[in-house]
């Protein structure tokens, strides 16, 4: 069935397919309405779920972590400031393999204060052991709420997931979504059974105070649970494709990238409009490709090297920045391209939620094509800026 | 494609008719997004809206620079808005006024209509808000969507949201004003 709906109403429908039993909240614009869609659906009746108002972010993460050491599959949506408050729990919790699944809608990281999109507030945790997958509408927004309880409850896995979606550009927007049918969801995504659970009648802590004697041992586990996840994001991502025949790529995706002579790597919604700019371009007779960086934990590095190892120069696009020159998709896109002699360029565009539009991507393409001829172009290009723009 | 433009009030549900105008196209098959621009969100304030329709899938996740088409909810705003910016050569604006399209001025030739909206609502909605009417003086102006699309949009928006008889009436202001 497609139904006209905003990013925000498809992440709750996600929620609501994927039989969540636990979702505590906090409002924040402009995840605020991911919320309010469960609120009525818990409501309604359509929904089987404890819906819990708690007083601040940071309790929304302890909750449910609570809830999911005791065997429930829960889920949460946040939004930058939202994000910051509850930082503490988020690193909590992936280090104690408790796969929850919140939604982040991508919103500035005050100050100062702003509400549209910008990547700094998921950034932020990027290395709190949570997987991060950024999608680029709303039916992917859907979508990935689904796969990310296959993927995070995966024994071989159970890390929490995060995936993240343009704040306004995909929570305000609407546009036609397929909604899956909830039986098809069913046989997809079995329900969460945990090996250990927290349980009255079988006293046990976790989370309990730990010494430098075995903590090493645990980082490396949580690094392997990362690492581990790669494969099962593709496996997940291959199931999914045959069930309901939808093909995301897994840990990226590519677009037009096999002759191509250039390519841009791009996150979120400023993927969507790039397809279109690759395919004027092609027009009119550059052979540009794209590159959709999907996950950003795992990064995937051996498929970005293997993606873009016969281009002439790759721009790298971010909508957050890094204060070591550049952005940090940028940063990390690089360190996995070591060792491939071609020039490696950032373009920072829509920051602070300003349009990235048709003409800033040509002008991206443009730079990056220039560096590919061996032209003497800047490493970090800022967009569409007042002052020393390109 | 088809790309539109709408000025509102925040209260006057401009995000609202956008997002029906989209239900409204894909109802009849087509591809069709819609989304609000916010400012700081008050009732009052200045607010925009945008829509696209395309037959096939919509990719650009931009907000609309050269609009077919702009919808103005309330024409106080012509005083401090150029309406007209960026708006193509053979466009065309739908206003909500009580005077004649002659006798507004764009600052432009440009195909104008105008509707009394406002009249509309009060009369059909016991309130000022015009969104639902203004969208059947779109639907005549354009012909981008059927009335009786538009009628079947307004009766799901509504009708799933405030309840049947909200809607029913809502469409009826639409068609009023086609």
């Amino acid at each position: 069935m497609k139904k006209v709906i905003t990013g925000d109403h498809a992440v709750a429908i996600g929620a609501k397919l994927s039989r969540v039993e636990v979702v505590p909240a906090y409002p924040i614009t402009p995840q605020t309405l991911i919320i309010e869609h469960i609120a009525d659906f818990v409501n309604d009746g359509e929904m089987d779920t404890k819906f819990l108002t708690m007083e601040s972010e940071h309790s929304v993460m302890s909750a449910a972590a609570a809830a999911e050491a005791a065997g429930a599959r829960v889920f949460t949506a946040t939004s930058s400031q939202g994000l910051a408050f509850m930082h503490e729990m988020v690193y909590a919790t992936a280090p104690l393999r408790l796969p929850v699944v919140m939604a982040n809608a991508n919103r500035t990281l005050g100050g100062p204060p702003g509400i549209w999109c910008e990547y700094n507030d998921s950034m932020g945790v990027r290395d709190s052991g949570w997987l991060q997958v950024y999608v680029e509408d709303n039916q992917e927004a859907l979508d990935m709420v689904i796969q990310a309880y296959r993927i995070a409850e995966d024994k071989r896995v159970l890390l929490p997931v995060m995936p993240c979606l343009d704040g306004f550009v995909l929570t305000h927007t609407v546009e036609p979504v397929d909604i899956p049918e909830q039986q098809d969801v069913d046989s997809f995504l079995p329900p969460y059974e945990p090996d250990v659970i927290l349980d009255p009648s079988r006293p046990a802590m976790i989370g309990t105070f730990m010494p430098a004697e075995y903590i090493m041992e645990l980082r490396r586990q949580t690094a392997g649970a990362v690492e581990s996840a790669k494969s099962v994001i593709q496996e997940v991502n291959d199931d999914f494709t045959r069930r309901f025949g939808r093909d995301y790529g897994g840990l990226i995706d590519t677009y037009r990238i096999d002759d191509a002579e250039v390519a841009l790597v791009t996150m979120g919604t400023v993927t969507s409009t790039s397809r279109q700019v690759v395919d004027e371009l092609r027009q009119e007779g550059e052979k540009v490709g794209l590159v959709k960086l999907r996950f950003f934990r795992p990064f995937p590095s051996e498929e970005l090297k293997k993606a873009l190892k016969d281009t002439g120069a790759v721009g790298v696009v971010d909508r957050s920045l890094s204060f070591i020159g550049g952005g940090q998709a940028f940063n990390e896109t690089r360190s996995a391209l070591y060792g491939l002699s071609i020039p490696i360029i950032n373009h920072l565009a829509g920051l602070g939620g300003r349009d990235v539009t048709e003409w800033q991507i040509r002008k991206m393409f443009e730079l990056t094509l220039r560096a590919a001829k061996g032209e003497n172009v800047n490493t970090v290009n800022w967009h569409n800026t007042r002052g020393e723009s390109v | 494609m088809f790309e539109l433009r709408f000025h509102g009030r925040g209260g006057q549900g401009a995000v609202m008719a956008a997002q029906t105008l989209a239900e409204a196209a894909v109802i009849e098959g087509n591809y069709a997004v819609a989304f609000p621009f916010f400012g700081a969100e008050r009732r009052g304030a200045p607010v925009l809206a945008f829509a696209r329709i395309d037959s096939k899938k919509i990719y650009s996740k931009t907000q609309v620079y050269s609009p077919d088409c702009v919808v103005v909810l309330d024409d106080s705003l012509l005083d401090t808005i150029d309406m007209v910016a960026g708006l193509k050569a053979n466009g065309s604006v739908v206003i909500n006024s009580r005077d004649k399209p002659e006798d507004i001025d764009l600052g432009k030739e440009i195909t104008t209509a105008a509707v009394d909206a406002t009249s509309v609502a009060l009369e059909i909605l016991k309130a000022p808000i015009t969104n639902t009417a203004i969208l059947g003086a779109l639907a005549k102006t354009t012909g981008i969507v059927k009335i009786e699309s538009i009628e079947e949009a307004i009766k799901r928006r509504f009708g799933e949201k405030l309840g049947a008889n909200v809607g029913e009436r809502n469409a009826l202001a639409a068609r009023t004003a086609y």
